[in-house]
């Protein structure tokens, strides 16, 4: 948003000045403005907008149906010492630290795996994507089932077994419910990492292996001095996406729990919704969607700063 | 309360018998009427009125058959379109509320508990259409004043509730000991723990239900003396009063199913008609249910009101379901017109039967259908608007009672405590400050 205000032309003034519209055809700056307003009124209407409305909101008494007045800090000063936002704040934080992690880790072994030759690998790999195509409602509800206190399939089958007495209580106790939610959307999310990953991993040339595999390289040395360097952009890229998107993730929890039990899955987002739109409280609604900003800000800062800005990108060493 | 959504040809096969004992007049009469009606009516419809309404999406197959009827009978009397959307008990707030706030795209809403409070100045003053039914239908009961009315003014038409009451299997409950269905807290609490003794377990959702959680806590809440807010609306809920109801729901949880805690609304209509479950707080919707799939859990099954509390008062949340008008609609008049229609006897009552039991009236008059005796499992359903209170118990209706409902707040201290999660103390003062928060 701020290209509007620099492109303006700034050029000394030459001891000939053509008129002020003919300078302006000539411009290529000027005609660059032109072509970027279409996508810069966008992200004015659709972006900046929004946000700023949100921002703006946060700081007013606004209730569903009632335009609210200026209210300065008081709902952040609410929010302060209110247990249960600083709760929502750390299941967040638990959420997408645990579950960017694990998504990580084993995004990465499936794209590796993923990137050797073997039967059927087209096949296999569109399969690989399937948790990411189904719609996040429809594996919440069959997640809701796996995880029911009554109708578990885990359950079931291992009381079965032999292994268990009693149905395990995966969304009612606190910590199997957090650990249950966890590793819903890590199965969702998966996909989405290692088909990335995946993509960068093509982008190898293979005579660095090669070229590697001659000097005596083993897995490990191949995997850490090749495959990771070159992928750490593309690593970057996907972890920041990653992480924002579970970060914000609302569909899976709220379909699962709608942040119980006694809101232990309660994450910002759904906290957010909950006394926003459910209770009708706008302005304190806008105030917990607001307070998720500087954490966004700073998982964008550290996958950007820490991995992309690497001088040997450009060809020189590490500092 | 759950999502029954019965396959075709059950629902086919159910919706017919249903229809044919709930129609007591055949199409062409009921247009006939509704042609009279409309040249009488008070309420004259817009030429060319398109109205967008949005309802709760049906529980019982057979009541959404009887409400298109309705319509269908008052678009051809008056040619006023009516688009009827539906959504779930969860999503029907959001929508109503983002059409509140933006002032487009519905006309009007049948909703749960009071939806109106949330929003009363996007309300269509409704006093004359609910003044009209009072004097025709026997009155409104003093709890469909309360669900209906702020400052003297009718933001909302309380259409009927759907009650929550006790649903439990009557053979378990002998078992344990109760031939009779006990009138007091400590023979309730002494039935819970039989039934569990006898591995037939009671269970009542401690989840973010919106219906089922709410219902009977507010209603232990409520039984031990205990309130959110006092008369001027003033935060009471940090009180000795509370304490005890959370000592008593303690009990009874411990006594409970596990994994009450992470129920939502329809979890207790499936453990029960699956066997698993004994006793529960729920709509007919079981019943009715069971009726279809299950005859033998249906007839083994009853109804009774939850024991009356300390004082020997029974006092009851059930789940309201007020109709509004928004203030923006273009077409108040024919939205005026079709609520009056749809509350007329000749349309509730067959309403109201082929609802068999769901939609219990806030109209006294109301209360003669014989749905409510002809089968003595339905009575109690029938008194449900003598016993309900509105979220606010003592206090007044108003926005921020429909905002601490809507924010569990009642609820989270229960399940806080109940799973251990805080001690008593805590629990209460974390409620007092959340709802501190809202009535500020």
């Amino acid at each position: 948003m701020t290209t509007l205000q620099t492109s303006a032309p700034a050029q000394a003034p030459a001891a000939y000045t053509p008129p002020l519209w003919a300078r302006l055809q000539a411009n290529r700056n000027w005609i660059a403005l032109w072509f970027m307003l279409p996508a810069a009124a966008f992200l004015i209407l659709f972006l900046a907008y929004p946000l700023g409305l949100g921002v703006w909101m946060s700081f007013t008494d606004e209730r569903i149906g009632r335009s609210g007045i200026f209210i300065g800090l008081e709902n952040y000063q609410w929010l302060w010492d209110d247990s249960i936002f600083w709760l929502s704040v750390f299941n967040t934080l638990l959420y997408t630290i645990i579950a960017s992690a694990i998504k990580f880790a084993v995004g990465l072994y499936l794209a590796l795996l993923l990137n050797r030759h073997m039967p059927f690998k087209a096949i296999i790999r569109a399969i690989v994507l399937i948790p990411f195509i189904v719609p996040t409602v429809l594996s919440a509800i069959a997640f809701w089932w796996i995880y029911d206190a009554q109708f578990s399939i885990i359950s079931w089958s291992l009381i079965r077994l032999g292994l268990i007495d009693h149905n395990i209580n995966f969304l009612g106790d606190s910590n199997w419910a957090r650990a249950s939610v966890i590793f819903a959307n890590i199965w969702r999310g998966v996909p989405f990492v290692a088909i990335t990953l995946l993509a960068g991993l093509q982008t190898v040339s293979p005579s660095l292996y090669e070229a590697a595999t001659l000097d005596g390289a083993t897995n490990w040395q191949r995997f850490r001095f090749i495959t990771y360097p070159l992928l750490t952009p593309i690593i970057a890229v996907v972890m920041t996406f990653s992480v924002l998107f579970t970060f914000t993730d609302f569909q899976l929890v709220w379909a699962l729990t709608r942040g119980g039990p006694v809101n232990a899955t309660h994450l910002m987002a759904t906290l957010s919704y909950q006394r926003g739109i459910i209770s009708g409280r706008l302005g304190e609604g806008a105030a917990i969607a607001t307070a998720m900003i500087p954490f966004l800000l700073a998982a964008i800062a550290i996958s950007w700063f820490g991995m992309q800005r690497r001088k040997w990108q450009q060809g020189s060493n590490n500092d | 309360m759950s999502i029954l959504t019965p396959d075709r040809r059950s629902l086919l096969k159910g919706g017919a018998t249903m229809l044919a004992a709930a129609a007591t007049m055949s199409s062409e009469q009921l247009l006939g009427y509704a042609k009279a009606w409309a040249q009488t009516a008070q309420w004259k419809p817009e030429a060319g009125a398109k109205i967008n309404l949005l309802r709760w999406k049906r529980f019982v197959e057979a009541e959404d058959v009887a409400f298109m009827k309705i319509v269908d009978a008052f678009q051809k009397a008056t040619n006023v379109t009516i688009n009827v959307s539906n959504e779930s008990y969860d999503d029907i707030q959001p929508k109503a509320s983002v059409a509140a706030n933006t002032g487009q795209g519905l006309d009007m809403v049948w909703g749960l508990y009071s939806l109106p409070f949330l929003f009363p100045n996007k309300c269509t003053d409704m006093t004359d259409v609910a003044d009209y039914l009072g004097k025709k239908c026997g009155g409104w009961s003093a709890s469909g004043e309360a669900y209906g009315k702020l400052d003297g003014k009718w933001i909302g038409v309380p259409v009927a509730a759907t009650g929550a009451l006790v649903n439990y299997r009557v053979a378990a409950a002998e078992k344990a000991g109760h031939k009779e269905f006990p009138k007091d807290l400590a023979g309730f609490a002494d039935l819970i723990k039989g039934l569990k003794k006898n591995n037939t377990p009671a269970g009542m959702a401690l989840g973010h239900a919106s219906g089922d959680a709410n219902t009977w806590l507010y209603w232990a809440l409520w039984a031990h003396g205990g309130n959110l807010i006092d008369k001027d609306n003033k935060v009471i809920i940090n009180s000795p009063e509370t304490a005890k109801a959370l000592e008593y729901v303690k009990g009874l949880y411990d006594d409970f199913i596990p994994g009450t805690a992470s129920w939502n609304d329809s979890s207790n209509n499936k453990a029960f008609l699956a066997d698993q479950l004994f006793l529960t707080v729920n709509g007919i919707s079981i019943y009715v249910t069971a009726k279809k799939e299950n005859p033998q859990i249906a007839a083994d099954m009853n109804h009774a009101h939850l024991p009356a509390g300390v004082d020997g008062k029974t006092r009851e949340l059930h789940l309201g379901f007020p109709i509004l008008v928004y203030n923006f609609t273009k077409y108040p008049q024919a939205c005026k017109a079709f609520t009056a229609f749809m509350m007329e006897p000749a349309q509730f009552d067959p309403w109201v039967e082929a609802a068999q039991g769901y939609l219990s009236p806030f109209l006294l008059g109301y209360k003669a259908n014989p749905i409510w005796t002809a089968d003595p499992k339905n009575t109690p359903y029938r008194d449900v608007a003598e016993t309900a209170q509105t979220p606010a118990g003592t206090g007044k209706m108003g926005e921020d009672a429909a905002s601490s409902i809507a924010d569990f707040v009642v609820v989270d201290m229960f399940a806080n405590y109940c799973t251990g999660r805080e001690d008593v103390k805590t629990a209460m003062a974390t409620a007092e400050r959340s709802a501190k928060r809202i009535f500020r």
